[in-house]
């Protein structure tokens, strides 16, 4: 047991909480993605795939976050959660 | 012809002008180059102090630019470190009395005559902050370790990069080895990483820097100070010499001694 802990040591270091804050701070300043712009997204694509599902409008998330690329790289990324209630019949067909 | 160095880092109270200062000091003093330095930031200056030449202001910046008097007469010498001039802000003004192409001309004209043209940018990313990357053909940005001041130097990285700065250089300024080692503070590394940016020089905390301040005298003259020798490395780094990272090592504390005693291994 780590006996550091006793004396309230978290096992996260400070530096790297900075750190990772920097990263996703950066990924929004670099691409200079507002919050209106983030919503223009949002609701062109609530239009587009509502002609085929019924989704939950209110649980749609949409975040621009990075992801692994590979071992040490990360890339940008848009990720888009959308809860579908039903999928509607002109898409079956 | 000398070459013009613009001294910035979107935020405000990370060094800049103790930096402009030690560098342009440095130059003159241990290279011998014929150095001056510009205040831009007008209305709130600052360097004059830092170099303990405030009571020798007659002309400013604005002067020059507004004709009132000749480039020369707002020339001060520094009377301690040959070759070392400054071109104070005017403090009653604000930073529209003058133009990025006015100070575009400024530079140009001084580079003529001096192989080193420091500017000292004020803080923020506006009007001031265009003026004094105008007629600068080189950067350098200052940060300290702390999440705020990384942020605007990526942002004022960029900013630079789209003004057509080809390779802006790191001063990473006012670091704590002891808090380093804790993983309480950012390291060089960290930091790198993160800005992708070449380093010029890392600066460790030092309280001499206040003392220096205090009575006017840079402390990259200040042979005790190891802030000075880190702004003497970048100095030489300048002028094209390799010289390696001087150590930011701490002494071990009493605890870790106790663990090393015990052949326990120190945390990193």
């Amino acid at each position: 047991m780590d006996f550091l802990r006793l004396f309230g040591r978290d096992d996260v270091s400070s530096k790297d909480i900075a750190k990772e804050r920097l990263r996703l701070i950066l990924v929004h300043d670099r691409a200079n993605v507002s919050p209106q712009f983030l919503e223009m997204i949002k609701s062109q694509i609530i239009n587009i795939i509502s002609d085929y599902v019924d989704i939950e409008e209110e649980g749609l998330e949409i975040k621009l976050t990075r992801m692994k690329k590979d071992e040490d790289a990360t890339v940008p990324a848009l990720v888009a959660n959308i809860p579908i209630k039903r999928i509607k019949h002109v898409a079956r067909a | 012809m000398g070459q013009v160095i613009v001294i910035t880092s979107g935020k405000g109270g990370v060094g800049k002008t103790t930096t402009t200062a030690n560098i342009g000091t440095g130059l003159a003093l241990l290279k011998h180059r014929k150095v001056v330095m510009i205040d831009a930031d007008i209305g709130l200056r600052n360097l004059d102090v830092v170099m303990g030449l405030e009571n020798r202001i007659v002309y400013d910046l604005v002067d020059v630019v507004q004709g009132v008097c000749r480039l020369k007469q707002a020339l001060i010498r520094d009377k301690r470190f040959e070759n070392l001039y400054l071109l104070p802000a005017a403090q009653t003004k604000d930073k529209t009395a003058v133009s990025p192409e006015q100070m575009k001309n400024l530079c140009d004209q001084l580079k003529e005559e001096f192989d080193y043209v420091l500017v000292d940018c004020p803080a923020g990313i506006e009007q001031g902050f265009k003026n004094a990357i105008a007629g600068a053909e080189k950067a350098i940005i200052v940060t300290t370790p702390e999440v705020s001041a990384v942020r605007d130097a990526d942002r004022v990285i960029g900013l630079l990069e789209a003004a057509g700065f080809e390779e802006p250089q790191l001063i990473i300024n006012r670091i704590r080895p002891d808090m380093v080692k804790r993983g309480d503070m950012m390291d060089i590394d960290d930091i790198i990483d993160i800005l992708a940016i070449d380093l010029l020089g890392v600066i460790p905390e030092d309280e001499r820097i206040v003392i220096s301040t205090n009575r006017g005298e840079p402390a990259v003259a200040d042979e005790s100070s190891k802030a000075g020798q880190a702004y003497r490395n970048v100095t030489r780094r300048l002028e094209g010499e390799n010289v390696p990272l001087m150590s930011l090592d701490v002494e071990p504390t009493l605890m870790e001694r106790i663990k090393m005693l015990f052949g326990l291994r120190a945390r990193k």
